[in-house]
């Protein structure tokens, strides 16, 4: 009775071709494992070229699924779908990763922790990432987060495989274990949502939720209620990974403690993987979620509140930071303010479009930036993990003009100045918000980034207006660190400057 | 017309950005001492650039001239596309505006030539890098006619006066500077939500109709259903009445706009930014921002506000009117108050810049044509009293008033320049200020929507202003020399400083005594405003 289907059958049937990327990029890291294993000391920079190498297969595969406008397909029997919204993020995340193995070669050197396993945790990493952009079945959504949260787990505790009792190794001990024991947390808030969604329209399968969620809201039956509080719990788990307020505790910690490249990283994958995720499910599978009397999907009024606690609390504690990384991590819950403003206009239906482009672009220029203004705190640290406090810039623009100035355009563009990625990000996110008649949560957008300005330019002020007291340290060598920076000032200028090369790529995006 | 070729305006708009990558290309070090020219030959062409405008311009009709247009970059909002475009072109007062920057520009970095910031900062390169970057960015704010765009050149104005007065600036530079950008920040990103309102709700960024497509200001123009333009396309989509202050949404989109400007002007309650930034700033750049940076904020409300939101202004006309004879009356006071020299000069532009926000919303002929000359008479004259303190304090090293005393009798020339500065900036009759303060009162007495009051008070403005600049002028020039010079050279001007001022009392006397030539070029232009609220 069960024949097993051949090869050509199943390829064809599953369609496993529009998952290329992301399964091209697992394969080739499982090869990695090997290789690494039989590479010695001597040839150790081998397994960082190689993960380079596959991140650039994986980008031509990219390209070669997504360029032929062919619209969406779904792969899996229904449990992935490859439209323009995944190839996009995949291009993102290719990126992200790539700056990120740049940045680690010298930091892993320096910190005398260089292992090939840290190159393929983190192409696991990225290859969940880009499975969970493309995911269609609440279940790929849970796996995949897996697949991307578990190496990063043991990412934030690399430091500590050279356990010479160190503060930092402590550090990043502790912050791996935090992280873990509270992703897992969120993954059960995760599941149980998808159970209580499951239990509520017999499906997992996020379009198909959509279409039985029409049905059920406004009828008589317990069905609302159970969608309800699924919803809800969704967004806590997917929230606690994306590290919105009132779900970010762990942030600070876990980014201060892991290893800079690891954070940076972090940063930004697991906040793309989390949007990603939290948009499908909540525009494709529940804006139908409307209930009676409102003509906007009923979790929009959540998201708004939380956009507005995050980008507040992720602001003005910002201020008060003297570590540059932590500062960093809260401007990083700020961000995901910002595309939570998105998600929250995405609540009213005819400016889905408008707010995914807006998010997707966002997450574009954040990815760049962020990860450039991390290449560049990672330059200045010393050996010992210190130097990376607010005063250790001072005069750096006298020591190193050009690192300060990429500095300086990487705050601006966080910032949201114009001809920088960062203001087309604000621009179409705030743009969005106006559109779905959100006024509160523009203007408090708008006004947070104001106070953002604040601890930005006090940096640009550190590096430019003030002169460094004491020794300067000798420049580290840096030299794939100064390429991972240069491709995120290319990019954050690139796309800031010529905005129809953002805006063209996302304007056929459309997952409702 | 012409909306795809290189136009005039273009050229003009980018040549600065052609001395800057000279200079960025230069070698900071061995070539020091040809960086100023490189700056100066650019503004300088960059000027005659500008002149060459003025002779293609045609001041008999209010349409853009010299009109480039290109599309820059499609933004979806919801279902519909709307055009980001690169849109510039000149009427009447963008063509005055745009002649003061390039005016200003030289003698400011004329005036930077023997300067003593570089012995103690350094970095001669990369400040006049800034000088460009921000010439550039000024003429962009007053040519660009797509509210996106202008927004992006009103923000690159911060960036390099923000390391001009971080980098080169007075002992407290970084408050200044920190407070400079915050300050202008937090106003600026509120216009961007009204840009990203009026974008939304009318289709268009452009504010002016070109190649087919309508602008933002034809729209409101030719609007005839029920209530305002702005009220009807409101987020319920129905008209409300238009009798506001603040329950519609005209209302809040005009004081967006407004807030952005008013602290760029600065208008009163939002002054305490300048006299930090003015103090702080190196002669250079207190120049550029009493000269031309202030005058962004009153085109921005003349160009935007009276434009776009017709009804609110008049709504609101009497209020910020009412700002302005406060800040004209508040600006003297606390001017006369003061010790240091800078800071007298730097409030006065409080005062001067109260009699063009008074002007504008005399919301007549006369008002705003008066508004329009004297934002560049008070550009020529502050600029020029900034010069003399300037160079004042090269060879005094102090800015307090009490130091000084005596100096015409050793400078005699210097005096007498800075004697018709100062008396231009009073507004003495035959001197360019006279023209522009006369015209203002007159404006704001024929208002239709200002009392008499208004132009009472204004005028005790001009009073004031002779009360503090005189007190100035004696204490400085006047009596004993108090502080004779080490060295006898210093009181010789040098061939810089006399050419800083002579295209400066050249205008004074020009305008002062030809106004015509300037009323000429606004002349349609102003009216072609005016006629949405006169009649």
């Amino acid at each position: 009775m069960f024949e097993s289907p051949s090869i050509a059958e199943f390829l064809a049937d599953s369609n496993l071709a529009s998952t290329l990327p992301g399964t091209l990029l697992l394969a080739w890291t499982l090869l990695l494992v090997i290789v690494d294993l039989f590479t010695d000391e001597e040839r150790q920079h081998w397994t960082p070229i190689l993960a380079c190498v596959g991140l650039g297969f994986s980008f031509l595969a990219n390209i070669a699924v997504y360029s032929p406008a062919e619209g969406e397909q779904v792969a899996l029997y229904g449990m992935f779908i490859a439209d323009e919204f995944t190839g996009f993020l995949n291009f993102v995340i290719l990126v992200a990763t790539l700056i990120a193995v740049l940045m680690s070669w010298d930091y892993l050197k320096r910190a005398d922790i260089h292992r090939g396993e840290y190159y393929i945790l983190a192409l696991i990493s990225s290859a969940g990432a880009m499975f969970m952009v493309g995911a269609n079945d609440l279940i790929t959504v849970f796996v995949s987060l897996e697949l991307l949260s578990i190496p990063l787990y043991i990412l934030a505790a690399f430091r500590s495989i050279k356990n010479d009792g160190s503060d930092q190794a402590l550090k990043s001990e502790e912050s791996g274990m935090k992280y873990f024991i509270l992703g897992a947390f969120s993954s059960a808030f995760l599941v149980f949502g998808a159970a209580l969604v499951y239990g509520a329209t017999g499906t997992t399968n996020i379009p198909q939720i959509f279409d039985i969620a029409v049905g059920i809201v406004g009828g008589t039956s317990s069905g609302t209620f159970y969608l309800l509080v699924g919803t809800a719990l969704l967004i806590v788990g997917l929230g606690f990974k994306v590290a919105v307020v009132p779900f970010h505790m762990w942030t600070p910690d876990v980014y201060e403690g892991a290893p800079t490249p690891v954070t940076a990283f972090m940063s930004v994958t697991a906040k793309i993987g989390g949007f990603a995720a939290l948009l499908r499910v909540l525009i494709t599978g529940l804006s139908a979620l409307v209930l009676a009397g409102g003509d906007v999907a009923a979790w929009q009024a959540t998201a708004t509140i939380i956009a507005i606690l995050t980008l507040v609390l992720g602001n003005f504690v910002a201020i008060s930071q003297r570590n540059l990384k932590r500062m960093l991590a809260y401007s990083s819950i700020a961000h995901a303010g910002y595309i939570m403003v998105s998600v929250a206009a995405a609540g009213s239906a005819s400016v889905i479009d408008a707010a995914t482009q807006g998010a997707l672009v966002y997450m574009l220029a954040y990815m760049f930036t962020n990860l450039g203004a991390f290449a560049v705190v990672m330059t200045i640290e010393r050996e010992d993990g210190s130097g990376g406090n607010i005063d250790d810039i001072n005069g750096l623009a006298q020591s190193r003009p050009l690192l300060a100035m990429a500095m300086t355009i990487f705050m601006l563009s966080l910032t949201g100045v114009p001809l920088t990625a960062g203001f087309l990000g604000k621009f179409m996110i705030f743009s969005a918000a106006l559109q779905a008649g959100l006024f509160g949560l523009a203007v408090i957008g708008v006004l947070t980034s104001v106070v953002s300005a604040f601890y930005y330019i006090r940096v640009v002020v550190n590096m430019y207006l003030r002169d460094s007291e004491g020794e300067l340290q000798p420049p580290l060598d840096t030299q794939y660190l100064r390429w991972a920076i240069n491709i995120a000032l290319a990019g954050t200028l690139v796309f800031g400057i010529f905005y129809p090369l953002a805006t063209n790529l996302v304007s056929m995006v459309s997952i409702a | 017309m012409d909306v795809t070729g290189l136009s005039l305006t273009t050229i003009t708009l980018f040549l600065p950005l052609i001395g800057l990558a000279i200079l960025v290309f230069m070698n900071g070090e061995t070539q020091k001492n040809n960086l100023k020219w490189v700056a100066f030959v650019t503004s300088l062409v960059t000027f005659v650039a500008s002149v060459v405008m003025w002779i293609n311009f045609d001041p008999s009709t209010a349409e853009l001239q010299m009109v480039q247009r290109n599309t820059w970059a499609e933004v979806s909002l919801g279902e519909s596309v709307i055009n980001v475009s690169y849109f510039v072109g000149v009427d009447g007062i963008s063509m005055l505006l745009v002649l003061l920057t390039t005016f200003i520009m030289p003698i400011a970095i004329l005036g930077s030539f023997g300067s003593n910031i570089f012995e103690e900062r350094g970095r001669e390169k990369l400040y006049y890098i800034f000088l460009m970057l921000l010439e550039w960015s000024m003429i962009g704010v007053f040519v660009v006619h797509d509210l996106i765009i202008f927004y992006v050149f009103w923000e690159v104005t911060l960036v390099p006066m923000y390391f001009l007065i971080g980098i080169w600036g007075a002992e407290e530079r970084i408050y200044a500077a920190v407070k400079f950008f915050l300050y202008t920040m937090a106003g600026s990103i509120l216009m961007l939500i009204a840009i990203l309102y009026v974008g939304n709700r009318s289709g268009t960024f452009s504010t002016y109709s070109a190649g087919g497509d309508i602008g933002v200001i034809e729209k409101v123009q030719n609007f005839d259903g029920e209530g305002t333009y702005w009220d009807a396309l409101g987020p319920d989509g129905e008209g409300e009445d238009a009798g506001f202050l603040l329950d519609s949404v005209e209302s809040f989109l005009f004081l967006g706009f407004l807030v952005a400007f008013a602290i760029k002007v600065p208008i009163f309650p939002f002054h305490s930014w300048l006299p930090d930034a003015h103090v702080q700033a190196p002669t250079a750049g207190s120049v550029i921002l009493a000269g031309v940076l202030l005058k962004m904020g009153t085109y921005g409300i003349v160009r935007f506000n009276l434009n776009l939101f017709p009804e609110a202004t008049v709504a609101w006309a009497p209020t910020i009117a009412f700002l302005g004879v406060v800040g004209i009356i508040y600006g003297a006071w606390v001017s006369y108050a003061q010790d240091n020299v800078k800071k007298l000069v730097a409030y006065s532009s409080v005062s001067h810049l109260g009699f063009v926000v008074l002007g504008i919303f005399a919301l007549n002929s006369q008002g705003l044509q008066g508004a329009t000359l004297q934002m560049v008479n008070h550009g020529i004259s502050t600029g020029g009293l900034f010069l003399i303190v300037g160079m004042l304090y090269e060879r005094w090293h102090t800015k307090e008033m009490a130091d000084y005393g005596g100096i015409w009798k050793v400078m005699p020339l210097f005096g007498a320049i800075s004697l018709v500065i100062s008396l231009s900036s009073m507004g003495l009759p035959g001197l360019n200020g006279f023209i522009g303060e006369f015209t203002i009162l007159l404006g704001s007495l024929g208002s239709d929507y200002l009392g008499f009051a208004f132009t009472l008070f204004g005028t005790l403005g001009v009073i004031l202003a002779a009360v503090y600049l005189l007190k100035m002028f004696q204490h400085v020039f006047m009596g004993e020399l108090k502080k004779p010079l080490a060295d006898e050279a210093g009181y010789k001007l040098t061939w810089y400083e006399k050419a800083a001022y002579i295209p400066i009392i050249i205008m004074i006397f020009w305008m002062g005594l030809q106004p015509i030539v300037f009323f000429n070029l606004l002349d349609v232009s102003v009216d072609n405003i005016v006629a949405m609220f006169v009649g």
